[in-house]
């Protein structure tokens, strides 16, 4: 986020190609991100955990191996600008600061959850850091997005929305009239597409016939950029460079993040549509541990820092457990709050 | 204060009004600008409020019911227009699936204010993908509200209601009443949303009745209490949530009801309504079967005669309610 930037006149950034390489980002920012990526992780590790367990109702959508692009897109964000996120959200929330401990308790259903137990995995919500929603409908953010911008241009706030949705939301026909709207009254909207390869079982490959996604912001006339999703500085990057055209009322961006989910699509899947070695592929392109190497290469992080930050990670994790735990569940009498304001 | 306005104009005062008292309402949707809206009802707004309050937008319903609900759910009360209410059906999942559930499944922490106008109904020999009644598609849908205005003055005063409403609405206009007539108040004069109100009095038989019915059942009930019936015509307004106290209370008086909508009878309103009607302390005062007439079940015709047929008119009114008083059936 933009407080944790440098900006062009501070030392560190006079570095030379060093902090270049790193996109103008500062140690301790790139600790951050780096902490925020782990985090993610291990949530979702855990919460597969609580769901083999039986102690999480209904499905989820895991996004491990997508971190670099969740963490990288909002890292080019202020804690005031706006996400609106997908079903395979969970990355989203982190990245852009939700607490794991509220996510676990609506994960567990509790009264405490950000959602009150009402919404679950995919409607994970935090509206005071500008999270308004994962969405458990494939492209339903992306006519949302446009909204939110017309809202930041008439109310004249220094803000953007950033969208995410995947290469299945692509194929939707919202996707183009969004892209369409938000072109012509130039709105402050960064469409970030991780395309992770697959609509559940439907290839990219069989489901388009472009090589790049990002080759549809053309048709709106538009800027559109792939990027290594795994990557997060290139993430990051694209991204800035996205924020600040929208900022500068420039209108919108197309992103393509290409990822990989690691896990299947949801609980169901018996990933029948791709093979083993495809995802060992995938998983050396670890985005987590290309960042950490990075770090260590150019001295701002070793193995012994990078262990403390896994284990300051692990005991956040477990402390959300334990509150999520011990959180009620929703009064049976208040069934019917929320419906109306 | 009142003076005559039509139906049209009147809803045209109502966005003025409610625009010039509040900065983040916005008026948009197709050909609500320089054309005036296809019906002419947003005519001269543009003029007045220029073309960020009043946007001409692409043919997109998907993103414009986005763009409502996520401009209202950010802090914006917007108005979109969808031209005719068939196009609903472009929009269905922003609605149905985002602006309806959002508030609840994000636990309560957003409110979702704004109203979507859209002319309905047949009459106009627009045949069958332009005359379509679907406004209790929505009354199945929890988290919308529905509106329906009969009058002018209630267009006025419930499309006010509906712009500060907290809520989600579709408020849905009728084709064949904007250029209808009435006294409508001047000022501000918002109508709050549920609040069912009874047009005539009568003590024989109660007709339930929305939108243009309501004109016809009055009509029908001139012809009748020359007859010697008295009709009670009662008009819910807003059809969800719906007040439906003084329904009851009307039936329980008359002992008899006709229900009268021009949407098609089999899964419209008219069988919530007897449904309701049936399960309360009315049941015991009901003299005769609760009766329904509805759109008949088919695609609106072009043809004029059939087009006429397939909605009830003022005579089938005044024949059902006369069988029902005098026949009992």
């Amino acid at each position: 986020m933009d407080d944790r930037t440098e900006t062009t006149s501070s030392p560190e950034r006079s570095q030379g190609p060093s902090s270049e390489e790193f996109a103008g980002l500062s140690p301790d920012s790139l600790r951050e991100a780096l902490r925020r990526m782990l985090l993610i992780r291990a949530f979702e590790e855990q919460a597969e955990q609580l769901y083999f367990q039986g102690l999480i109702h209904g499905t989820m959508h895991l996004s491990i191996g997508q971190e670099g692009s969740a963490v990288g897109s909002i890292w080019a964000l202020r804690p005031e600008d706006y996400i609106l996120s997908t079903h395979r959200g969970h990355g989203h929330s982190i990245a852009k600061g939700a607490k794991p401990a509220l996510m676990m308790a609506e994960f567990l259903a509790k009264e405490t959850g950000y959602c009150r137990g009402r919404g679950g995995s995919m409607h994970i919500a935090d509206v005071e850091t500008g999270n308004l929603g994962a969405n458990g409908i494939v492209g339903g953010g992306i006519p949302l997005a446009a909204g939110v911008g017309v809202s930041i241009q008439m109310q004249k706030l220094d803000r953007v929305v950033m969208v995410f949705f995947g290469d299945g939301a692509a194929n939707e026909g919202a996707f183009h009239e969004s892209l369409n709207l938000a072109s012509i009254w130039d709105l402050p909207v960064i469409y970030l597409c991780e395309n992770n390869q697959y609509a559940m079982s439907m290839s990219v490959r069989r489901s388009m016939n472009i090589q790049d996604i990002s080759q549809r912001a053309c048709a709106y006339g538009i800027p559109g950029v792939s990027v290594d999703g795994n990557d997060f500085l290139a993430v990051y990057r694209a991204a800035k460079e996205a924020v600040d055209r929208a900022r500068r009322g420039e209108g919108p961006t197309l992103i393509e993040a290409k990822t990989y989910r690691w896990k299947g699509h949801s609980r169901s899947d018996k990933q029948r549509y791709r093979t083993k070695e495809e995802v060992q592929e995938w998983q050396a392109r670890d985005p987590i541990r290309r960042l950490a190497e990075r770090m260590m290469a150019q001295g701002w992080l070793d193995q012994a820092s990078f262990q403390a930050l896994q284990e300051d990670v692990a005991r956040e994790i477990q402390e959300a457990v334990a509150f999520a735990m011990e959180s009620p569940e929703p009064d049976p009498a208040t069934i019917l709050e929320g419906v109306y304001a | 204060m009142s003076r005559e306005l039509t139906y049209a104009q009147a809803i045209r005062e109502a966005i003025a009004l409610a625009m010039e008292r509040d900065d983040r309402v916005f008026l948009f949707g197709e050909d609500v600008g320089i054309y005036g809206g296809a019906f002419g009802v947003t005519d001269g707004l543009l003029d007045r409020f220029g073309p960020e309050r009043v946007r001409d937008t692409p043919i997109s319903e998907a993103v414009l019911a986005g763009v409502a609900t996520g401009a209202a759910m950010t802090g914006m009360r917007p108005i979109l227009e969808i031209q005719f209410m068939d196009f609903i059906t472009l929009s269905m999942e922003q609605l149905v699936l985002q602006a309806a559930k959002l508030r609840f499944m994000l636990g309560g922490k957003v409110n979702i204010p704004f109203v979507l106008r859209t002319p309905a109904g047949a009459g106009t020999g627009a045949a069958a993908q332009h005359s379509e009644s679907l406004e209790n598609w929505f009354v199945h849908v929890p988290g919308i509200k529905v509106v329906m205005p009969s009058t002018p003055a209630d267009a006025k005063g419930l499309l006010l209601g509906a712009i500060e409403d907290p809520n989600p609405v579709i408020f849905v206009e009728h084709k064949l009443l904007y250029r209808h007539k009435g006294p409508v108040p001047e000022g501000y004069t918002p109508i709050p949303l549920s609040q069912t109100q009874v047009k005539r009095e009568g003590a024989d038989l109660t007709i339930v009745a929305t939108s243009l019915m309501v004109l016809r059942a009055l009509e029908a009930a001139e012809t009748l209490a020359q007859e010697g019936i008295q009709v009670e015509v009662v008009d819910p307004r807003t059809l969800k949530p719906l007040d439906e106290q003084p329904i009851i209370d009307s039936v329980k008086k008359t002992g008899r009801v006709l229900i009268v909508h021009e949407a098609c009878k089999t899964g419209g309103y008219g069988g919530e309504l007897a449904a309701i009607i049936a399960g309360s302390e009315a049941f015991d005062y009901l003299d005769a079967p609760i009766r329904r007439l509805a759109g008949l079940d088919m695609p609106v015709p072009y043809n004029r005669e059939l087009e006429r047929r397939m909605v009830p008119q003022v005579e089938d009114i005044v024949d059902a309610a006369r069988k029902l008083v005098r026949e009992g059936i």
